[in-house]
């Protein structure tokens, strides 16, 4: 497993564009992140303090920044594409087997660096909310502290599936470019066909059905907390409840498309001639 | 002797293209391999398909004893296939450290085998800025690296200027010269007679021939004659029971035997009957010639040369 991560992270670290797609992934939500938990005056007028408003309290951290750290992981997805359509497009893939790589295990160095790059961004991110919340949070028990960790555990099955997803397409089209449109294409899709289940049939079985869909199952796993900071700051609108929390089906029914995902590039690349 | 590859009714089909077609052939360690066909008739497929990246449509083969699994196998190989394919944004020594680490070699072979192919002090520049000489000698270099039992080349040569085939096949000669089992599929007639001990002949997916390349047909050789009395020489050579079909080339008489004869016997005999030849030469058909012969041979509406 160490040689196969070793063998990728070459490939990666050695690829210009790829590394600085790497480093623009893990840098960009540091950045927000420190950006906005800094005070910042505006020429003396008044003063910004995010950290003021509330948002940096433990648990809802953990919220917050999985949420807003998840939205750069396009970057990361660009990467991911453009691993698969660079050993279409040198036929590097072709000669990897030839020099003894089975079709499995290359599959799986691709997979095995999702996972680690997933690992690496939950670990930092979990680690700078950690530190950040204990600056700026006002409770700080244990109890408080690690209520809701499981967001980061939503984080990470929440990279995986969609690192997953993109490989996958990818592998399909063996181009870069017409993989993330795809991508795109998936989304407006899934948009379609909610909207058409919604109009024609009832509105309850749609969402259910939408809950299962790729990108919305994803979705589900992290729900937006902007009302969630609303709430806090206005308890007595009841109307405004929703349901944010972390369940064990939504990461259940993520997981389930990623093993399909992998499953299905291994047997798109075991059936194909090179 | 030890096989290193055997095929058994090996056949693919694309869509209703028959590639190859029922072959069979068995490679043993210590030869020098040649498959020869014109483009088209399965070389390519042949090979991709006991290199893990084509799949077979029915048949089996295995490599050594049949015990270890295709790409584990595959690490005691070295293959090169049409182009060579490399990482472009990487050097020389990084592209061969990525393959050393697939293979599961150590790294110090890596400067050995650059010396070999001669791309020592250009280890550290990009694949990319190679030109395409040097592409395929690191792509020997690469095949090399896990000191392969059998070395796989395909179309080695294929693009090259006359240098650049030059040095590759010096590099092919040394390597079979140390004793290292080579498979060469070529269309080039002359590589394969210059290198091969033994070939197997494919047309259309087919095998026509498999063996020896100085038994590949059964021929007695011919003689090429000149003479001043060309109508009486012949006549002669009309009635002789030991010759068969005689070809005229302006003053150039090629003369095939049916049985063996010396060509020192055959000169007496011209002088008995009177015939002095101002050319004499016997000579055993080249490869090309027996190629043509055996392909043709297979086509009913073409005459035999």
């Amino acid at each position: 497993m160490l040689r196969l991560i070793q063998l990728e992270l070459q490939k990666l670290w050695l690829n210009r564009s790829s590394k600085v797609l790497i480093i623009i992934s893990f840098i960009l939500p540091f950045t927000v992140l420190i950006l906005s938990s800094i005070k910042i005056n505006f020429f003396g007028i008044f003063t910004l303090e995010l950290g003021e408003l509330g948002i940096f309290n433990f648990p809802i951290i953990w919220h917050i920044t999985t949420f807003f750290a998840a939205q750069f992981k396009f970057f990361f997805a660009i990467v991911v594409v453009s691993m698969i359509g660079n050993e279409y497009s040198n036929k590097t893939l072709k000669q990897n087997l030839i020099d003894g790589l089975s079709k499995k295990e290359f599959i799986l160095t691709k997979f095995y660096t999702i996972v680690f790059f997933s690992v690496c961004a939950t670990i930092l991110i979990g680690v700078a909310s950690f530190l950040i919340g204990l600056y700026y949070s006002s409770y700080t028990e244990a109890s408080i502290i690690f209520r809701e960790v499981e967001f980061l555990l939503a984080y990470f099955v929440k990279l995986v599936g969609f690192f997953s997803l993109c490989l996958f397409l990818a592998m399909l089209v063996k181009r870069s470019a017409f993989a993330l449109g795809f991508l795109f294409l998936l989304f407006i899709t899934e948009s379609i066909v909610y909207g058409l289940m919604k109009w024609q049939i009832d509105g309850d079985i749609a969402d259910k059905i939408h809950n299962f869909m790729p990108l919305q199952s994803m979705w589900n796993l992290i729900e937006q907390p902007i009302q969630r900071i609303v709430m806090t700051k206005f308890p007595e609108k009841t109307d405004m409840a929703y349901d944010y929390a972390v369940h064990w089906y939504e990461i259940t029914i993520v997981l389930g498309w990623t093993a399909l995902f992998i499953f299905l590039s291994y047997r798109l690349l075991k059936k194909r001639d090179l | 002797m030890e096989p290193i590859l055997t095929i058994n009714n090996l056949t693919k089909k694309f869509g209703y293209l028959t590639a190859v077609k029922d072959l069979s052939f068995t490679i043993n360690k210590g030869n020098v391999y040649g498959i020869l066909g014109p483009n088209g008739s399965g070389k390519s497929t042949t090979l991709g398909i006991v290199l893990n990246v084509v799949n077979k449509t029915n048949g089996d083969f295995h490599w050594f004893d049949g015990n270890t699994s295709t790409h584990d196998a595959l690490k005691q190989v070295g293959a090169i296939i049409e182009r060579p394919n490399f990482y472009p944004y990487m050097t020389a020594e990084q592209n061969l450290k990525l393959v050393c680490r697939i293979k599961g070699v150590d790294h110090s072979k890596i400067l050995e085998k650059l010396e070999i192919v001669g791309l020592l002090d250009r280890k550290n520049h990009k694949f990319r800025t190679y030109s395409l000489g040097m592409k395929q000698r690191l792509a020997i270099a690469s095949a090399l690296l896990n000191d392969p039992e059998i070395l796989i080349l395909d179309e080695p040569t294929n693009g090259l200027d006359p240098q650049g085939i030059h040095q590759i096949r010096q590099i092919i000669k040394d390597i079979a010269a140390n004793g290292t089992t080579i498979l060469l599929a070529s269309h080039l007639l002359d590589e394969v007679e210059k290198v091969c001990s033994h070939v197997v002949v494919l047309r259309k997916g087919e095998k026509l021939y498999s063996g020896r390349v100085d038994e590949m047909i059964n021929s007695h050789g011919f003689f090429e004659l000149k003479t001043e009395k060309h109508q009486e020489l012949l006549n002669v050579l009309e009635e002789h029971s030991n010759i068969g079909n005689v070809k005229v080339e302006g003053d150039l008489i090629t003369a095939f035997l049916n049985e063996p004869m010396s060509a020192s016997d055959f000169n007496k005999l011209m002088f008995d009957k009177g015939i002095l030849l101002s050319h004499l030469v016997k000579r055993k058909e080249s490869l090309e010639e027996q190629f043509l012969q055996l392909t043709d041979n297979q086509e009913p509406n073409q005459k035999t040369a």
